[in-house]
């Protein structure tokens, strides 16, 4: 049911499935060397920057024993030469026996995985998928509370650009949460369609413009980054950014045994002294990026039997 | 068509009467067949009259010209509910009730820039699952954007403006 698979979006997968990807990923934590993807090569497209994704992809296939080819950036590519995606995807689906792709249109991916064979993953595309990280941020809450079902979730910071955050959304969405608190600026609001989306899916959640008195029903808080270049007026961008910031203070009342997530890179808007807190788990999170793409690659690649 | 109307507007020999329009969409429906009038058919429009199935509608006659497949689906993008008569030698010749067809290619472009269905050279053709017929509601296949009626007829607006 995994293999050959092309990665999209979250929706994409059923519960089960998921669930079957962290059962393979808590496995794999466990494995510093192995030969299961032996031979296999994995090609890294990433039109766009990224750290964690990039990184942990490789690593992951490093880990099972595979190879890693790519790029990072399109400068010095044949795309600098003006190459289209798609005759970049083909090129790279000749070479290797799976695809990663970052880029900044949206889209991207799918357009990546019609003209390939090989699977293609989605490591981001525009504002709206990013599949593996939502996959890692509910195998965070998975490995944590158990179960994911019943559980509050405050999310706050961007809802409108952030591609983690909108992944992760969707995400719950399969899993029945009790009630999920977006809180964000007006301005960052999730955008329509993923709010008719939790409405049509049953989701009970609220739109919130502040913290204030929610984290004490709070069992997982997901931060994310708020960016600059979203505010039209940057004297607002600073008030805003102050507002959603979180620090000790706003966690004295935070409901006990509560986690803070964070899909990273983060700013300011966790404070460091957040860090050594009992309910900071986003350095733990991307940890978790390791495993559950070692899964994720170990399931589409058909395991080690060729 | 009743009799009122047709004191206001002869019938024509050969040609296409697009009926049950929403009352004043007439014109766009026009413009997304790519009609301005420059072309030199003979035009007639009716526009909010009274109708038994849909209130107020629109009704469309353009002589010397008939639609094809792709038109049709084109219509149903504003008027879901018209009817498209093919007149030879005054007689209906085919009656065909618009249809919108599930999944919708090429005809609209997607209102976000950053979908990749935007992007010049590459091999990929917009497409757009009917999420909604009434009130219209088209999702991009590839970016997830939501497109309304408003969209499709300002596309179509826009374009009509070029010609």
């Amino acid at each position: 049911m995994f293999r050959n698979r092309d990665v999209l979006s979250i929706l994409d997968f059923t519960k089960s499935e998921l669930e079957r990807i962290f059962r393979v990923a808590a496995r794999m934590e466990r494995v510093r060397r192995s030969r299961m993807l032996e031979g296999r090569i994995l090609a890294t497209a990433f039109f766009e920057p990224s750290t964690r994704t990039r990184l942990s992809f490789e690593a992951a296939m490093l880990r099972l024993g595979g190879s890693v080819i790519g790029f990072s950036e399109s400068e010095g590519t044949s795309i600098a030469k003006g190459e289209n995606l798609a005759d970049t995807v083909r090129m790279l689906d000749a070479y290797a026996d799976v695809i990663v792709i970052r880029h900044k249109l949206e889209g991207a991916a799918k357009l990546a995985a019609e003209v390939a064979e090989a699977p293609v993953i989605n490591g981001g595309d525009g504002t709206r998928h990013h599949p593996t990280q939502a996959m890692v941020d509910l195998y965070t809450v998975w490995k944590e509370f158990g179960r994911i079902s019943g559980l509050n979730f405050v999310l706050t910071g961007d809802l409108r650009y952030g591609r983690a955050v909108a992944s992760f959304i969707y995400g719950l969405s399969l899993f029945r949460p009790r009630k999920v608190f977006l809180v964000s600026h007006p301005l960052l609001r999730p955008r329509k369609e993923l709010e008719e989306y939790l409405k049509s899916s049953g989701v009970d959640f609220e739109i919130l413009e502040s913290l204030n008195g929610i984290l004490q029903e709070a069992d997982v808080l997901y931060v994310t980054r708020i960016q600059k270049e979203r505010f039209p007026d940057p004297a607002e961008y600073e008030k805003v950014k102050g507002t959603y910031r979180i620090d000790l203070k706003t966690l004295e009342n935070a409901k006990r045994g509560m986690i803070i997530m964070h899909p990273l890179p983060r700013v300011d808007e966790i404070s460091l002294e957040v860090d050594k807190h009992e309910a900071a788990r986003y350095f733990q999170q991307a940890a978790n990026g390791i495993p559950v793409r070692m899964a994720l690659l170990y399931l589409l690649l058909g395991g080690g039997s060729r | 068509m009743k009799e009122q109307d047709t004191l206001i507007v002869r019938r024509i020999r050969n040609g296409t009467v697009i009926d049950h329009i929403p009352g004043g969409l007439a014109l766009n429906v026009l413009r997304i067949l790519g009609i301005t009038g420059k072309e030199g058919y003979t035009v007639a429009l009716l526009m909010n009259v009274k109708s038994r199935k849909i209130g107020r509608k629109d009704i469309v006659k353009i002589e010397n010209r008939e639609l094809d497949p792709r038109e049709l689906d084109i219509i149903a993008l504003i008027a879901p509910d018209a009817t498209v008569n093919t007149i030879r030698d005054y007689a209906v010749v085919k009656k065909t009730k618009v249809k919108l067809p599930q999944t919708i290619r090429e005809i609209v472009r997607c209102t976000n820039p950053n979908c990749v269905t935007n992007k010049a050279g590459e091999p990929v053709k917009p497409t757009f699952r009917v999420k909604s017929s009434e009130p219209l509601l088209l999702v991009c296949e590839y970016c997830g954007t939501f497109v309304t009626r408003e969209d499709v007829i300002s596309q179509y607006t826009e374009s009509a403006a070029k010609r």
